[in-house]
């Protein structure tokens, strides 16, 4: 069975050979300093009893504005496992080091997160974006890609059966709700330009 | 007077187009390759035809309602996908799974592995030159294994079987005897092929010493499944991280010495056999009882992450999820081996001859629909 190794545990660690790299240790997660990135994988994926020299996973999450990279680090022989998380900054150019140079197996996984969330990665050999095409505007796993005004957002808010907290209709009750122009072309009614939001969930 | 003959410099360098619509790419997958001769000198690989946002859309759905869409990111290998994706919610909302569920998930897990081996086996001797035929062998092999499928959920590819906690039904009365006949005849299929193919010289002369990549240029590619054990790295999620009770199961991992695309193959044929041990077991020892932990319907994990993987045919998947306590993942993540596994492409391909790097790609084993999502 795969240890998940103790953040906690591996800071010191990690403390001791990079100083002030660590920034917090958490109990799912090693964040780490941005500015130390490079030295502390190599230390992590370099050290006999740490030994985590297999990039399992990487990937990125849009914590409200605030990109995190997520990386999955294991070892094949003591078999663990590590999570460290590394911040990259807000919406504007967001930056992190490469880790390219250490593990072949950021080249595409790299790619896929500039590509989607537009983190720019220094050191990379060859960043383009990998599935969408050059030009396509914005980065789609942003939590602000295709956000609509008046604060309305596609998908549940909440379960239909809960009620209190979230605004989607009750099945059989005869609520409105607002309609974004753009999502106007799903609905029957062609809307006038002037006249007020059309709505839905009334009498068809 | 003669008059001067045009420029033939005989390095001058062509650029070929493999695909996106090309029989050896395996899906819309494109490899623009520059070629000095028949030597591949620069190959670039070019992804994105089948890129469906999978990621984005899943945050906008509830935890049960993106089962469907693990279903179709690697849609040869269905059931292991939903597998993996619910592991990870099963490990986010911190619940167990009743032994009889788990044994059906090892059961249509290892069917699965077998179909899509298969599949795997066949196309790849497909590239190697062998037009049709084997593949046909083992297509009635996956045609018997799909049935199976069909009988139990009703699907043959996009199975949506698993669910949050076990399987979305029991298995029907037919299925057990169905799969006792199933491996009866399977070892005769497999020596089949072996007499058919393994001592054959022609995919001996095509895959041996092909696309080699040495076991610590696998590890540090993040290579995984059998590309990474065709290097000779004993490393399988089933011994190393063993999910649904694999640790009660008796089974061996084949690994490779070459790092070729011959030992790659050569992988895939050894665990379909090691697979048809553990569905041995498996008939012979399932439980009964319920197949469905009781969980509310609306599920709503609380704040936090998991990361779950499991090995899948094409190597290690992994599904990332982060719960914000709403009905829907905050961040849904799949690790795709299809696409790391393409990682040290240029590496393996640059310096052969682009047949080579058809027979390389194809003993990759990749799903488009996973390199995309």
């Amino acid at each position: 069975m795969t240890t998940w190794l103790s953040p906690q545990d591996v800071a010191v660690r990690v403390q001791a050979a990079v100083p002030d790299s660590v920034v917090e240790a958490t109990d799912v997660a090693l964040v780490l300093d941005p500015a130390r990135l490079t030295d502390c994988i190599l230390f992590l994926r370099d050290d006999d009893a740490l030994d985590l020299s297999f990039l399992s996973n990487l990937t990125a999450v849009d914590r409200d504005g605030e990109l995190e990279m997520v990386y999955h680090l294991q070892s094949l022989d003591q078999n663990h496992i590590l999570t460290v998380k590394v911040a990259a900054g807000g919406y504007d150019d967001p930056r992190v080091a490469s880790l390219e140079p250490l593990y072949h197996g950021a080249l595409l996984q790299e790619c896929e997160v500039y590509d989607l969330f537009g983190i720019t990665f220094e050191g990379h050999p060859d960043l383009k974006r990998i599935f969408l095409w050059d030009g396509f505007p914005g980065h789609p796993l942003r939590k602000s890609f295709l956000q609509m005004p008046g604060n309305l957002t596609a998908g549940l808010p909440g379960f239909s059966h809960e009620s209190g907290d979230n605004d989607w209709p009750v099945p059989g009750s005869v609520e409105e709700r607002p309609v974004h122009p753009n999502q106007a072309a799903r609905t029957n009614t062609v809307p006038v330009p002037g006249d007020p939001p059309v709505v839905q969930g009334g009498d068809a | 007077m003669t008059t001067p003959m045009p420029s033939m410099d005989p390095r001058e360098l062509v650029t070929v187009n493999l695909g996106p619509q090309h029989p050896s790419t395996h899906g819309v997958f494109r490899l623009k390759a520059t070629l000095d001769g028949e030597t591949i000198h620069d190959a670039e690989m070019i992804v994105g035809y089948l890129h469906r946002s999978m990621e984005k859309l899943a945050e906008e759905r509830t935890y049960t309602q993106n089962i469907p869409f693990t279903d179709r990111i690697d849609y040869l290998a269905a059931m292991s996908n939903n597998l993996a994706y619910c592991l990870a919610v099963e490990k986010l909302l911190g619940i167990d799974v009743p032994p009889r569920a788990q044994f059906i998930r090892i059961l249509f897990a290892e069917l699965q592995r077998i179909a899509s081996h298969a599949m795997a086996n066949g196309t790849f001797i497909n590239d190697c030159g062998a037009w049709h035929t084997p593949l046909f062998h083992m297509f009635r092999e996956r045609e018997q294994i799909l049935d199976l499928f069909e009988m139990t959920c009703g699907a043959r590819l996009t199975t949506n079987y698993m669910r949050v906690g076990g399987v979305a039904f029991d298995l029907p009365d037919e299925l057990l005897p169905a799969v006792r006949i199933f491996l009866r005849d399977m070892p005769g299929h497999i020596s089949d092929y072996e007499d058919l193919i393994l001592g054959n010289e022609i995919l001996v002369a095509r895959a041996r010493g092909v696309g080699v990549i040495d076991a610590a240029s696998a590890i540090n590619a993040s290579f995984s499944g059998p590309a990474l054990r065709g290097s000779g790295v004993p490393f399988d999620l089933r011994k190393a991280d063993p999910y649904c009770g694999y640790e009660n199961f008796e089974f061996d991992i084949p690994v490779g010495r070459n790092g070729d695309c011959y030992d790659r193959f050569l992988v895939r044929m050894t665990e379909v056999k090691e697979s048809l041990r553990i569905l041995h077991q498996v008939v012979d020892n399932i439980p009964p009882g319920p197949w469905l932990t009781e969980l509310p319907l609306h599920l709503r994990p609380e704040p936090g992450e998991a990361y779950a993987r499991v090995e899948s045919p094409r190597g290690e998947l992994g599904f990332y999820l982060v719960s914000d306590g709403g009905p829907s993942p905050y961040r849904f993540h799949c690790r795709p081996p299809s696409l790391i596994n393409l990682s040290a492409l240029k590496e393996m391909t640059i310096g052969g001859t682009l047949a080579d790097a058809i027979v390389t790609l194809g003993s990759i084993d990749i799903v488009v629909g996973e390199i995309d999502r």
